[in-house]
């Protein structure tokens, strides 16, 4: 009887496999890095995340707000970790709408770490019409909100490519080979040399991709480093005492063995 | 169970335990007797016990940094992640905590059915733990609602939508129940209510059905009942609670893997846009813990009959202590019923499985089929196999197999290494 029950079981896994194996067929692989924060004990490339950041300023920031950011985290362990410094710096480089004051007037002033990110438009009504009807996604989680994560940002940023003959595009309608339906309406937003990196690191378009996809991915896990750490910890105390409880409970349960 | 065990020492204690004799208790904890063959399998009532504790205390964490407001819920989730102290460690624990307690659950469910406990003289506790089973699902699909994200929004709008099938009333019904015309900040924060309390209804439910338990004690692998006196049973202390400590640690490994490296694996990236109304999904799919049932609801092209087949799955588990007749309660002595059991865990995984797929095609007629015989399996199998099945003989005791020694014993080994 036992051996009838294997080959039902068996059966169901492989059809769920063939299924699911089936499904993921339908969209082209992406391309698949090697990131340094994945795994058990990954981190954040610390150099690749200030380059990131500069491509996000100069860049995306143009459409893509990051309103769940604020310039105290470009300081803080774990992150891009700039000096408190350069992070006033950038910070005093935009305005924020503060107020009212005594007067009963809202006034304008630099921003402060305290702040949160400025984007560029004031809402996404402005930011829609703007950018063809389309709203530019707020980029703070943006890493987690797509199936592929990290993978799936790069690939986008560099599936740009001219499309197949067969295929006419609108206007303001581009085509990449990541995105579902090949259709976009960002235009290729990266160009060999686009930014100068500060420290030297020629500014390839694989290059300013993998910056500013470390980055967004921090942005959208800034504790990740913290996790890891803890989770390392956690885990090796588990082990530790899992074998202890363990041994424990077989010198207890060994009296009734023989009493028995 | 003796309550008499327990005699207060202190002038203090003797007055308190006349006026409440709580303490009394402590023998539930002590040396309430087990039955000593329990496998692992058993263990899984602790491991809950556990998770429900910590998904109380770290939801009531939670719960004072959320804001229940369609415009600010999301944010405040954001706000927790980066901005609270280890506010990641919580939340995670509690998105993935829930995961966990429902794969727990289900191992509970499925042992029950495999060893027979939720039969005679168990089915109180069984009927408790499918009322707590249905409290759970509700629980954690309002949970799913709070972070207001794509899946959290439109998952709300499809489940509430299910009542509106109800004929004449429907329209009243769903309107009740968001608060308004649509899914909006009345239905989060009735949901964000609800989802506080139902977890202390089930705290309560949980005494009743560790009650339930200690009338007739634990069933155990062989399924037959513990002779008393006996030495068929060990205390419940230490031997019962050191194996249960030693089965939750490693399955907290597990629970670790998923918080620190793997936190968003059991959930949709959906989730982390924020609710927008007037965008759908291309798919809406629940948790993956009630995948099965909205494969069931979607199997069935009437909408109402559809809501109708989703209730009565979990009905026709309400009633099972009924539905199941045969006199045998462990599997180990059914040879039929064994293999039955392994097609309802398939049926189980394969309905999982259509719910997470589009329901057209090939996904759609495989979701009836299983959909068919999860209802065959209970309605038809189970109250037919009771009369139909030739058991294998059953060992007098439970210290008779684990002796070794009793001719029972051989020949129920001998009669399994036949098959």
């Amino acid at each position: 009887m036992k051996n009838i029950l294997k080959p039902i079981l068996l059966l169901a896994i492989i059809t769920t496999i063939s299924f699911s194996s089936n499904a993921s067929e339908q969209s082209k692989k992406l391309l698949n890095l090697e990131w340094s924060f994945k795994g058990f004990f990954g981190k954040f490339d610390r150099a690749s995340l200030q380059r990131g950041y500069q491509v996000y300023a100069e860049v995306c920031s143009a459409c893509h707000s990051m309103k769940y950011l604020s310039y105290r985290n470009l300081v803080e362990a774990g992150g891009p970790e700039f000096s408190e410094e350069q992070a006033k710096v950038i910070a005093s480089q935009y305005e924020v709408t503060d107020g009212p004051n005594n007067d009963g007037e809202m006034f304008t002033r630099p921003a402060r770490l305290s702040d949160n990110f400025v984007g560029s438009f004031a809402n996404e009504e402005e930011a829609k019409a703007a950018n063809g009807g389309s709203y530019p996604p707020d980029m703070s989680v943006l890493v987690k909100a797509r199936k592929g994560g990290a993978n799936y940002i790069y690939s986008v940023l560099l599936g740009y490519d001219d499309p197949p003959s067969d295929i006419t595009l609108d206007d303001g309608v581009y085509y990449n080979t990541f995105i579902s339906g090949n259709k976009i309406k960002m235009a290729k937003p990266l160009s060999e040399s686009l930014v100068q990196y500060s420290d030297g690191t020629p500014a390839t378009e694989e290059q300013m991709a993998k910056d500013v996809t470390t980055f967004l991915a921090w942005a959208a896990e800034p504790h990740l480093e913290a996790r890891h750490k803890l989770g390392f910890r956690t885990v090796a105390y588990l082990i530790i005492i899992t074998i202890l409880v363990y041994f424990s409970l077989k010198k207890v349960w060994s009296r009734i063995e023989t009493e028995v | 169970m003796s309550d008499q065990n327990y005699t207060p020492k202190s002038k203090l204690g003797k007055w308190f335990n006349d006026r409440l004799p709580l303490l009394t208790l402590r023998a539930h904890l002590t040396d309430y007797p087990t039955p000593k063959n329990l496998n692992y399998w058993w263990t899984f009532g602790a491991i809950l016990t556990f998770f429900l504790i910590a998904q109380i205390i770290t939801g009531i964490i939670l719960a004072m940094h959320y804001i229940a407001h369609a415009d600010l819920a999301f944010e405040s989730v954001e706000h927790i992640m980066r901005n609270v102290n280890y506010g990641w460690l919580i939340r995670y624990f509690h998105a993935n905590g829930s995961s966990m307690f429902f794969l727990a659950v289900y191992i509970h469910i499925f042992r029950s059915l495999y060893y027979g406990s939720h039969k005679s003289p168990r089915e109180v506790i069984w009927v408790i733990g499918m009322i707590i089973y249905f409290l759970m699902m509700c629980t954690a699909f309002m949970g799913y609602v709070l972070p207001w994200g794509q899946m959290s929004f439109w998952a709300a709008t499809v489940i509430t939508n299910l009542f509106s099938a109800v004929p004449l009333v429907g329209e009243s019904i769903t309107n009740w129940l968001w608060g308004g015309f649509a899914v909006g900040s009345p239905t989060l924060t009735r949901f964000y209510s609800l989802h506080y309390l139902f977890p202390f209804l089930i705290f309560g439910l949980v005494i009743l059905h560790i009650w339930a338990l200690h009338i007739p004690g634990n069933n155990n692998p062989i399924g037959i009942d513990v002779k008393q006196p006996s030495k068929d049973t060990v205390p419940f202390h230490p031997y019962i609670v050191l194996k249960d400590l030693f089965a939750l640690l490693v399955f907290l490994l597990l629970f670790a893997f998923f918080v620190f490296y793997s936190p968003n694996l059991l959930g949709h990236p959906d989730n982390y846009i924020e609710a927008n109304p007037l965008v759908t999904p291309n798919h809406i799919v629940p948790e993956w813990y009630l995948l099965p049932f909205y494969a069931i609801l979607r199997s069935i092209p009437n909408k109402l009959l559809g809501v109708i087949a989703m209730f009565a799955s979990i009905f026709v588990l309400v009633i099972l202590p009924w539905l199941d007749t045969s006199k045998v309660r462990s599997a180990i002595f059914r040879p039929l019923y064994k293999q039955f059991f392994w097609f309802l865990v398939a049926d189980v995984i394969i309905l999982g499985y259509m719910g997470a797929m589009p329901a057209e095609g090939i996904y759609l007629l495989v979701a009836r089929v299983a959909t068919g015989y999860y209802f065959v399996h209970f309605l038809i199998i189970f109250p037919i196999l009771g009369y139909k099945e030739k058991t294998l003989d059953i060992p007098l005791s439970i210290t008779d197999p684990i002796l070794g020694d009793s001719t029972n014993q051989s020949l129920a080994k001998e009669q399994i290494n036949k098959k």
